[in-house]
């Protein structure tokens, strides 16, 4: 398997870092692995995690009154939360692994420290959350559209 | 001739989900209706009306006129619902075919979403009849829950038999779902096949269908092989009524199949 410092620079994530980035990434992140079933967080718990997926999957789940319905999935090659990146940072879905997963942990507020005292790693960091973000509020609208629906 | 209705009768019923139901028809000449993949025919309920479905079985089985029918609709309705036993008027079958012929020798792509999967059935079928002929093959399937899945055991089978990579993806699922979750576009920017080689076939919703064509371009596959099942209010079916016009094209007798380069300056036009 490979190192965090061998994996980081594969992931698409972290296309385009350079080294000394992603020495500073790697200085607050380890490895973990959960089984299926494990909660990697729960809505309203303090977001201090930041998720880059290596293997397995992971379901985001919005929780209804007696159920819960899953509104995103993340593979090998995504990241899971932005929570740890934003005020007042609490998670606002539950991620559930729906297969045994490997993922890099990045500790957040290590993360939200270093990107404080280095701007540029700040700003490349935030250039490719704010894409996460753009992609999934897209693939949002789209789906509000009920495209599969009757009235399409 | 084109005109005129041909009663078939209903041989059997499926229902492959809440609202989704499959017949297969039979000519009651005896005549095959041979077709190509892609095309469609005008089902008639009699007394109740006519409307366009795409064929969804085996262009190597003309002997069987096999449709999916959605119902939504009064007509789509008593269709959808017709017993074994009960006759119903075929005409066609009309319109240009998705011709995935041409995808020989390289990678083939089929991006569906919804009810969209029928209509690109008999182009998987040619290919899963044929699979020698291609390289990679890519099946990428959106539907809005699991329960709205179509053609499970195809899939499986194609997957499993036929070497073909089967993705779905699905707009919200229970919460025991243990697939992906999001757009079909998605799937597109992980799929591997090699784009300068690729023929992609694409059919769903509209909205769909373009966002879809716009990820296999980013991804680097010519608008020329990419190609598009086109839905408007088809009537006549031979190109005389006007109904299905988009601009230049009449699409009951220019499509429904027409490729993206031709489409994209169209798509991108709200009146038309």
């Amino acid at each position: 398997m490979q190192t965090i410092e061998q994996y980081l620079p594969t992931h698409p994530f972290f296309a385009g870092l350079d080294d000394e980035a992603l020495a500073l990434v790697t200085g607050c992140a380890v490895n973990a692995h959960v089984r299926t079933g494990a909660y990697l967080f729960r809505e309203g718990e303090p977001a201090d995690t930041f998720y880059v997926v290596r293997s397995g999957r992971v379901a985001i789940r919005m929780r209804l009154p007696t159920d819960a319905v899953v509104v995103d999935t993340a593979r090998d090659g995504d990241v899971v939360g932005w929570s740890w990146l934003v005020p007042p940072y609490r998670w606002t879905f539950d991620a559930v692994a729906t297969e045994d997963t490997s993922f890099v942990s990045i500790d957040g507020a290590c993360l939200r420290g270093k990107c404080e005292a280095d701007p540029a790693l700040g700003y490349a960091l935030l250039q490719r959350v704010v894409r996460i973000m753009s992609t999934r509020l897209h693939s949002a609208r789209v789906r509000l559209l009920d495209l599969y629906g009757t009235r399409s | 001739m084109t005109m005129l209705p041909r009663p078939f009768r209903v041989t059997r019923t499926t229902r492959d989900t809440q609202d989704t139901h499959t017949l297969d028809l039979v000519a009651l000449d005896g005549e095959p209706l041979a077709f190509a993949s892609g095309q469609f025919t005008m089902l008639d309920a009699f007394g109740v009306g006519e409307v366009p479905i795409s064929i969804s079985g085996d262009p190597g089985r003309p002997e069987v006129l096999r449709h999916t029918i959605r119902d939504v609709g009064s007509v789509s309705r008593a269709l959808a619902t017709a017993a074994p036993g009960a006759v119903l008027g075929v005409r066609g079958p009309f319109g240009t075919g998705w011709e995935v012929g041409a995808g020989r020798g390289g990678d083939v792509v089929f991006v569906a979403g919804g009810i969209g999967l029928a209509p690109l059935r008999p182009a998987v079928l040619e290919v899963v009849r044929a699979r020698e002929d291609y390289d990679r093959v890519v099946l990428l399937y959106g539907a809005r829950t699991p329960e709205d899945i179509l053609f499970g055991d195809d899939l499986r089978s194609w997957a499993e038999d036929h070497d073909i990579d089967v993705e779905v993806i699905v707009d919200n699922g229970p919460h025991a779902w243990r697939g992906s979750v999001g757009l079909v576009t998605q799937l597109i920017d992980r799929a591997e096949f090699d784009a300068t080689r690729t023929l992609a076939l694409i059919c769903g919703p509209e909205v769909m269908m373009r966002h879809s064509a716009a990820a296999l371009g980013d991804r680097g596959v010519p608008r020329a092989r990419v190609r598009l099942s086109m839905e408007r209010n088809m009537k006549c079916g031979v190109g005389l009524c006007g109904h299905c016009q988009l601009r230049e094209y009449f699409l009951c007798l220019d499509g429904p199949v027409l490729s993206y380069d031709a489409l994209e300056p169209l798509m991108a036009r709200a009146e038309l």
